[in-house]
């Protein structure tokens, strides 16, 4: 017998996580901010300092972190019904080895910021439409010639990725290991992935219960009255975008989109209705809670936020994994 | 009207043909027995009269509405296919799973009901998981999880039943006591099953009428009385049958003197 938590408390205590997350990430850095000030520099008021301190430097490296790990689940939790493989994640299909190759690319010739992301998103689209076209070939999509396709592709992907290492010079070569194990240091606005992480999820819920059905199986889903085809297309393109995006703004961090979305199965069962905004919620403040340990143990340096989501996520997993009673 | 009308239906699957210029039409309160060696093509019909498959010619009627143009929905609202193999990779509780049959009638933006989980909990008390609800459907036996696939479709609570071997797993109390409530839903519902079945005398039982196919697209169907015959049945399975005369009823079993001639 497996008791799972009720959706609406459950729900309630990530929200909950959440808030407590953005705090400590607005509170804890270079300079410890008590959190009267960040409540009083967010409201407009504090001195200059804490001002800029909380909204022009750790408020959008928050946001940011937070929607990519938001992104990075719910695009998880969407592959692995997508190919009903509990080993799916947001990379299986290629996408990221796209993503890096295009960022590594961009590196190598000495460009940043923006080129840097955009050749990162441009190479994303790319393996996704690639992928996509090949595992079609001529005898349809199955869930199995997708993950095929884009396991080999990604392993190409891997080569390309092997050979502008090797091309680097010394200067470029330690940013181009930051990118590959993820980080948030490159600060956009962080309203962007926000936004898309927000209509993703506002798009991907009212469809919940036919990702329940389809979890089940292609023909039953098809029985059950849902028109698959255009359906797992759709999931398909929702999860590769929802990747492209959070590749784009942090580079490749492993682990939260295959994760996060097996823990809350684990605790809550498996009804996207709550697993879709669970993840979300969960995925954003253990990328956000990562990226605050990353950028503050070691100060002033900082480690790869990819690092610190395994030094996190691994204990946790394992310990839920092994309460489980039966299989999964 | 008819629930389900077939117009000289052709189906053919890897070249071979499981049926040619097929027209059948079922009543409500029809049991039809499909019936047929390995390969013959039980499962590519059912999956065409599902609207899964679309057939090489012909047109099938679901209610007086071409089936083809039927929406997935409007068609999964009539009619219900128990498949014979479901995956199961991602975890589900047993009744979330049965539930999930309840999909083409929830409107798009509603959650499931209490009449909706009653209605899924009645059959899950109907195959006997009843006190079971939550467990995973990955912790249950083959059979169990056999007759979770049944509650599904149960709960789905389709007009037209497609069942793809629902003896298939079962042991012999369940076996009964299932194709006994499809035969009476059939019955005193006027309902109508279509159910392959690999058990000649579970179909003499319970079916009111028998297709079989033979295989290269040759097909008989009749009233299972008169179609279930030794001779009929020795030539669908390409080993000699003989009936058995017992309480009443008749029997088929491999007949085993003509067996041994024939070795």
């Amino acid at each position: 017998m497996q008791r799972h938590l009720q959706p609406v408390p459950l729900l309630v205590a990530l929200a909950m996580l959440t808030i407590m997350a953005f705090f400590v990430a607005l509170a804890v850095g270079s300079v410890h901010l008590p959190l009267r000030g960040v409540i009083e520099a967010l409201g407009g008021g504090a001195d200059p300092l804490t001002r800029t301190l909380v909204l022009q430097l750790r408020l959008p490296r928050a946001v940011t972190a937070f929607a990519t790990g938001g992104l990075l689940a719910l695009a998880g939790a969407l592959m692995q019904v997508l190919l009903r493989n509990p080993l799916a994640d947001p990379y299986i299909l290629g996408v990221s080895g796209g993503a890096a190759a295009g960022a590594l690319t961009s590196l190598l010739l000495g460009l940043a910021g923006i080129w840097v992301s955009g050749s990162a998103f441009v190479g994303a689209l790319v393996s996704t439409l690639m992928v996509f076209a090949l595992a079609h070939g001529r005898g349809g999509w199955t869930p199995t010639r997708l993950l095929l396709t884009g396991i080999v592709v990604a392993f190409g992907w891997g080569a390309v990725i092997s050979l502008l290492l090797i091309l680097s010079n010394n200067a470029s070569l330690r940013g181009m290991l930051f990118w590959l194990m993820g980080d948030l240091s490159y600060r956009g606005s962080g309203w962007l992935p926000l936004a898309v992480v927000s209509a993703g999820l506002a798009v991907c819920l009212p469809f919940a219960r036919h990702l329940n059905v389809l979890a089940r199986g292609e023909t039953l889903a098809e029985a059950l009255g849902i028109a698959v085809r255009p359906f797992t297309i759709a999931i398909y393109i929702g999860a590769s975008l929802f990747t492209a995006v959070a590749v784009t703004e942090a580079g490749a961090i492993g682990f939260v989109g295959l994760v996060i979305p097996h823990m809350l199965r684990l605790v809550s069962g498996s009804d996207h209705r709550t697993l879709l905004p669970g993840a979300v919620l969960l995925g954003g403040s253990l990328l956000l809670l990562a990226d605050t340990l990353a950028r503050t143990i070691v100060a002033p340096q900082q480690l790869p936020v990819g690092i610190v989501t395994a030094a996190i996520g691994v204990p946790i997993f394992l310990y839920l994994l092994n309460r489980a009673r039966g299989p999964l | 009207m008819n629930e389900l009308e077939i117009h000289a239906l052709t189906v053919s699957i890897a070249g071979k043909y499981v049926c040619r210029e097929l027209s059948l039409a079922l009543h409500a309160g029809t049991c039809l027995g499909l019936l047929g060696g390995n390969g013959a093509g039980k499962t590519t019909l059912l999956h065409t009269l599902a609207g899964l498959r679309a057939p090489d010619s012909g047109e099938i009627l679901l209610h007086g509405a071409p089936l083809a143009a039927l929406p997935r929905r409007r068609i999964a609202q009539q009619l219900g296919l128990l498949m014979q193999q479901q995956e199961d990779s991602l975890p589900a509780s047993v009744l979330e799973t049965a539930l999930i049959g309840r999909h083409p009638h929830i409107e798009f933006w509603r959650w499931e009901s209490h009449a909706d989980v009653n209605i899924a909990r009645r059959a899950l008390k109907m195959v006997g998981l009843d006190g079971l609800e939550q467990r995973m459907q990955t912790q249950l036996s083959g059979g169990e999880r056999r007759r979770l696939a049944i509650a599904t479709v149960l709960t789905q609570d389709p007009h037209l039943f497609l069942l793809d071997e629902p003896a298939h797993q079962l042991d012999l109390h369940h076996q009964l006591a299932l194709l006994r409530h499809f035969a009476a839903l059939a019955r005193e519902q006027g309902r109508v099953i279509i159910m392959s079945l690999h058990d000649v005398n579970l179909a003499a039982r319970f079916c009111n009428r028998v297709l079989m196919l033979f295989g290269a697209g040759e097909t008989l169907c009749g009233d299972s009385t008169e179609t279930l015959t030794a001779g009929n049945l020795s030539r669908l399975y390409q080993t000699p049958v003989a009936p058995l005369h017992w309480a009443g009823g008749t029997v088929f079993v491999p007949d085993q003197a003509r067996e041994a001639d024939r070795t």
